[in-house]
């Protein structure tokens, strides 16, 4: 049956669907609605809801949640998710499990609360300090939404690392209507041999992220570093339409790419076709699938709410192999399709 | 069956405008739920910023017999204006045979284009009459419906019981007139 819902309160139903019974926040739009749901859900499902002191205090709980061995989650917007790089940080380096929902609002700085791109960097290469990574989910729409936070707590403990849902304003507050179908996760769960829950009957265990003796931080760095070329060979999942036989590729995630595929439709109606390549994971970024997918001097355009931030990562994927151009917009706004179609349309024209 | 070829070429794209505080985006989401209801694809996107009540307020809201792609309303088929700005910044971006649902208890000018179908619906006046202004919003929102033909009143008001929480499930009823009220205004025009 399907239930008309917005892309907030499906990635908390999904988390309370996965078995996170753990969420800690702090107020922030356009993510509201995440935290509101579990004010209401979590009781239901004798979980915890804890509206913290601060974004900082929330990132500190869920690192002390999984550290004890719950399903948890924390959620916020651009600023929010500033401060909880530090904790993210810690939480990479301590290998554990987290999802972090960022609904990207405009910015720098408070910025506005008109849904934005420019959160690209911070959230694919490593936010806060040291060698590490997250896996990056970036959803579409609500269906998509719904499901990708559902496996996220499946990666999340699957590869011991955390993950963050990576939406726009729009994402967060737009309803569609969806199926609340939980999808499968083939892979084997490892046993939580890790966690600190009281060492009754069994050897003591810590967890540190501080490794002082000669030569230990960096073989600890080694044994991350070996883990993430695993996820980038593993997970690398892309969506790409119609790129062999187009005039123009569009490489575009989330919100964008579903203004995009309009943008394909109405081309098509004026002859002109254009392919669509949408990453769903923006770390590990699916750069193969893109490069052997792409034909020599193909026309490519990205297009960001942002100043240009995964271009980078498109421009290193193809290597020099096509010609990419670029359209953004910035601090909230939003690309339009005429806009989209009429560079399209001169990109077309340059031959 | 003639129910069903109506359905297939079904294409909306509305905006909904007013102040804040005047429940356009409940009118939204309740259309929305309808459309759904009525088994078409549909989405919902507030737009209110960091206004507060007595800001002005809009949701844009796509009905479509085919998956929908961009959920973003640049060009709408059909407007709903509760108040005066609304009418100024949206009344030249209605596509040329659109529909302009006005308020005109709040808004006391015209539209100007000649190219649209436009319903002057006194609804904070009916909504007054019915006893309560609070719903001059289904007014329209009725209004709206009946000027389309293929949603069905009867599934915009089961839409309310589905989008109104339970503690408020006693305004139903008179939700249910105001909308009845707002179709009225349309047919007998």
């Amino acid at each position: 049956m399907k239930v008309l819902t917005n892309g907030n309160e499906a990635i908390a139903e999904a988390a309370v669907q996965a078995g996170c019974r753990f969420y800690a926040g702090y107020p922030i739009t356009p993510q509201n609605e995440i935290p509101g749901y579990f004010a209401r859900r979590m009781p239901e499902v004798k979980g915890t809801f804890i509206q913290s002191e601060s974004e900082i205090a929330a990132i500190n709980m869920v690192f002390g949640a999984a550290v004890a061995g719950a399903r948890c989650m924390t959620s916020s917007s651009g600023p929010g998710i500033s401060l909880k790089q530090e904790g993210i940080s810690y939480i990479a380096a301590c290998q554990l499990p987290v999802v972090i929902v960022n609904m990207m609002r405009g910015g720098p700085g408070l910025g506005d609360v008109s849904p934005a791109q420019s959160d690209y960097f911070q959230a694919t290469k490593g936010g806060g300090h040291g060698d590490y990574h997250m896996i990056v989910f970036a959803p579409e729409d609500v269906q998509e939404a719904y499901t990708l936070t559902f496996n996220a707590f499946n990666y999340a403990d699957y590869y011991r690392n955390p993950v963050m849902i990576l939406g726009d304003g729009i994402l967060g507050q737009m309803m569609e209507p969806i199926e609340q179908v939980n999808p499968s996760f083939e892979l084997p769960l490892p046993e939580k041999d890790y966690i600190l829950d009281g060492c009754r009957g069994r050897e003591a265990r810590s967890m540190m992220s501080l490794f002082l003796r000669e030569g230990e931080l960096e073989r600890h760095n080694a044994i991350l570093q070996e883990k993430y070329k695993r996820i980038q060979e593993e997970l690398c999942l892309v969506e790409m339409v119609d790129v062999d036989q187009s005039d123009v590729v569009i490489v575009a995630y989330g919100t964008v790419a579903r203004i995009c595929n309009t943008v394909m439709r109405e081309a098509s109606n004026e002859g002109i076709k254009v392919g669509l390549i949408r990453p769903i994971t923006l770390w590990p970024f699916p750069a193969k699938q893109i490069y052997d997918k792409v034909k020599n001097n193909a026309k490519v355009l990205v297009v960001e709410m942002s100043a240009g931030q995964m271009l980078e990562d498109v421009k290193l994927a193809l290597n020099g192999k096509a010609n990419i151009d670029f359209l953004g917009r910035m601090g909230g706004g939003i690309p339009l399709v005429v806009d989209i179609l009429k560079k399209v349309v001169s990109m077309k024209g340059d031959s | 069956m003639e129910k069903n070829n109506q359905k297939n070429n079904i294409d909306e794209r509305v905006i909904i405008a007013g102040f804040g505080g005047q429940g356009v985006m409940l009118m939204g989401k309740i259309l929305a739920q309808a459309g759904m209801l009525a088994g078409l694809n549909v989405t919902w996107i507030p737009k209110y910023g960091a206004e507060v009540r007595g800001g002005t307020a809009h949701c844009m809201v796509r009905i479509s017999h085919k998956p929908i792609a961009s959920p973003l309303v640049e060009f709408p088929t059909a407007i709903i204006v509760l108040n005066k700005p609304s009418l100024v910044k949206f009344e030249n971006k209605v596509r040329p045979q659109g529909t302009v649902i006005v308020n005109s208890s709040l808004i006391d000018e015209k539209v100007t284009r000649d190219d649209v179908k436009v319903y002057y619906v006194p609804c904070t006046l009916l909504a007054n009459q019915l006893g309560d202004v609070k719903g001059s919003n289904m007014v329209a929102l009725g209004a709206l419906v009946a000027s389309w033909g293929f949603l069905n009143i009867d599934v915009v008001k089961e839409a309310l019981k589905h989008m109104l929480p339970a503690y408020r499930h006693k305004y139903i009823p008179l939700n249910q007139k105001a909308l009845d009220e707002g179709a009225h205004a349309i047919t007998n025009a």
